[in-house]
């Protein structure tokens, strides 16, 4: 009981202050008397986003389309890289080095190599996506991997189990906190990816949508495209966090502890 | 209670360890075994590294070990104790000489090994039952078997021997749930489940507090009176050694050589009690002094040989 009330209190707390911020933003915005081609107040967001409501919605959905797709390539890339860095001594050598400089290029610069190569559209935004994101999850999936504990590996390997039987049961689900951890990082980095490839080098998208929009000077109308993005990171970190918590609930047992 | 202390080898000064020859005294050799020993070593060294960095963790060892016998290890901290373990579990290959378990060259024992650490390395997402099921999932001929039974009779194995241990009623408890006592019965069960020859431990009692670890000295000696698995203990702990083994091979400072080799002829099943009366502390005291002088230097010395 004393729990439950405790928990509401405290999200209730965390709910006002964002509304706070929100309204501080609002009444700061009116008192000095910031004109909205600078910084549109909220209110006026809200209203060009519920005015613009039918033209921003295929592009939120294209925006989330090339998002997803270019989130779900990255994983599978990622996991498939990640095992094979964690499990393997030359695998970690050889394909570390690589990832490390191929992440610390800026995606701006290689989303120019993807619309030569496939046009301006969906798939140059859904490969940024994808590259953008795979880096996160391979290091965490090898950082899971290759951190089983010694003397486990030795238990298994005295009972003769083979690589994959140790991969499968032990490797893997013992990775799992860290992959989820990092979905989460990968699913935000994703919509970085693909916006800024729609701001480059596509017609649709939220990232095209703000382009435009700026370039008339309906700024709201580019907060509103803010608004979307956030709104949709946001939902998609609280789902990868729901899954983390049903999935890997043992890696966070401290609400769960009997003792 | 028959109280005898026999020294089956003098203490070698020659840099060459001790030969013990199969010779099993007082008819305790119940199992007939065959003209190989169960485990041989047979002039096995362990170098480390390379060149100038190079680190002899074992020198010059042979030894045998008879089939259902419980062989104690002690010894100063890095000795090489836990690598005489791992040279038996296939875990390591010795740099020269060789390893025999089971009448055969490591590598190719069908033999089934079971092993336990001090840290217990339960898999935290599943819970006690399934953690102690893990190696009839692996093991062979259990493994083929596995999706079939795991609901029935693998599951009332595990049970049978969790409630051996102390554990009945434990099974659907996660790890976290358990004392430090507890996760490591049940690390002992898993060691166990799938009817190991061999069962290797590696100090696995030594981050419990002094009543659990009699506790489970006790237990030990009743899964080792009940199943008559061979046995290779690990243990800095002179007087687990005395309690649970009956041979106990000292060894000495880096590289590790076994210095002395006596047989405990305590009856069983043995008390806590009787670690207490004067053979038993007479036992340990000697063990003692030579692990003390061990420790004193002789080690630094003959690190400088081959």
């Amino acid at each position: 009981m004393d729990g439950l009330s405790d928990l509401i209190r405290r999200k209730s707390a965390s709910i006002a202050l964002i509304i706070g911020v929100f309204v501080f933003w609002e009444v700061a915005c009116l008192i000095g008397g910031i004109s909205d081609i600078v910084l549109p107040r909220p209110t006026q967001i809200i209203a060009s986003l519920i005015q613009y409501w039918p033209a921003i919605r295929p592009h939120a959905a294209q925006t989330l389309f090339t998002t997803l797709a270019g989130f779900g390539i990255g994983v599978l890339i990622g996991v498939a890289f990640g095992v094979a860095i964690g499990s393997s001594r030359l695998a970690y050598d050889t394909a570390y080095p690589l990832l490390v400089g191929i992440s610390s290029i800026p995606k701006v610069a290689v989303v120019p190599i993807f619309v030569l190569w496939f046009g301006a559209g969906t798939v140059p935004a859904i490969l940024t996506a994808a590259i953008i994101c795979i880096f996160p999850i391979v290091v965490n999936v090898a950082t899971g991997i290759a951190t089983v504990e010694p003397e486990l590996e030795d238990v298994m390997k005295t009972l003769k189990a083979s690589k994959w039987d140790i991969l499968w049961n032990v490797s893997l689900p013992r990775a799992m906190p860290y992959f989820f951890a990092s979905l989460k990082v990968a699913v935000t980095l994703a919509f970085v990816g693909s916006v800024v490839a729609e701001t480059v080098a596509s017609n649709r998208g939220i990232g095209n949508m703000m382009m435009v929009a700026s370039s008339t000077f309906n700024v709201p109308l580019v907060f509103a495209g803010l608004f979307i993005l956030a709104g949709l990171g946001v939902g998609l970190y609280a789902i990868f966090s729901l899954a983390e918590n049903r999935i890997t609930g043992w890696a966070h047992r401290k609400d769960l502890a009997v003792t | 209670m028959s109280l005898a202390l026999a020294k089956v080898a003098p203490p070698p000064d020659d840099g060459i360890t001790a030969q013990e020859t199969g010779s099993t005294e007082t008819g305790s050799a119940a199992r007939v075994s065959a003209a190989r020993p169960f485990i041989e070593f047979e002039k096995v060294t362990v170098r480390f590294g390379k060149g100038d960095k190079q680190v002899q963790a074992l020198s010059e060892t042979s030894l045998s070990i008879q089939e259902g016998d419980f062989v104690a290890l002690v010894g100063p901290s890095g000795c090489g104790k836990s690598t005489l373990l791992k040279l038996v579990g296939d875990l390591l290959k010795p740099s020269t000489g060789h390893v025999f378990v089971g009448g055969r060259e490591l590598g190719a024992t069908p033999i089934r090994i079971g092993m336990a650490y001090q840290n217990p390395t339960l898999l935290p997402w599943m819970n006690i039952r399934d953690n102690v099921m893990l190696p009839l999932k692996i093991v062979p001929p259990f493994r083929s078997e596995f999706s079939a039974k795991r609901k029935t009779e693998f599951r009332d194995r595990v049970e049978a021997l969790l409630a051996q241990v102390g554990l009945a009623g434990f099974g659907e408890k996660f790890p976290w749930q358990l004392s430090g006592g507890m996760m490591q019965r049940a690390n002992l069960c898993r060691a166990l489940i799938h009817e190991p020859d061999l069962l290797l431990l590696d100090e696995p009692f030594g981050a419990l507090d002094q009543f659990t670890r009699e506790e489970l000295w006790q237990i030990m000696q009743d899964l080792w009176m009940t199943k008559k698995t061979t046995v290779l203990l690990v243990t800095h702990d002179l007087r687990e050694a005395g309690f649970l083994a009956n041979r106990i091979c000292v060894m000495s400072a880096r590289p590790g050589r076994i210095l002395d080799d006596s047989s405990v002829a305590f009856a069983r099943p043995r008390s806590i009690d009787m670690t207490y009366e004067a053979d038993f502390v007479a036992l340990n005291q000697r063990l003692r002094s030579l692990i003390v002088e061990a420790r004193g230097g002789t080690g630094i010395v003959q690190a400088g040989g081959h």
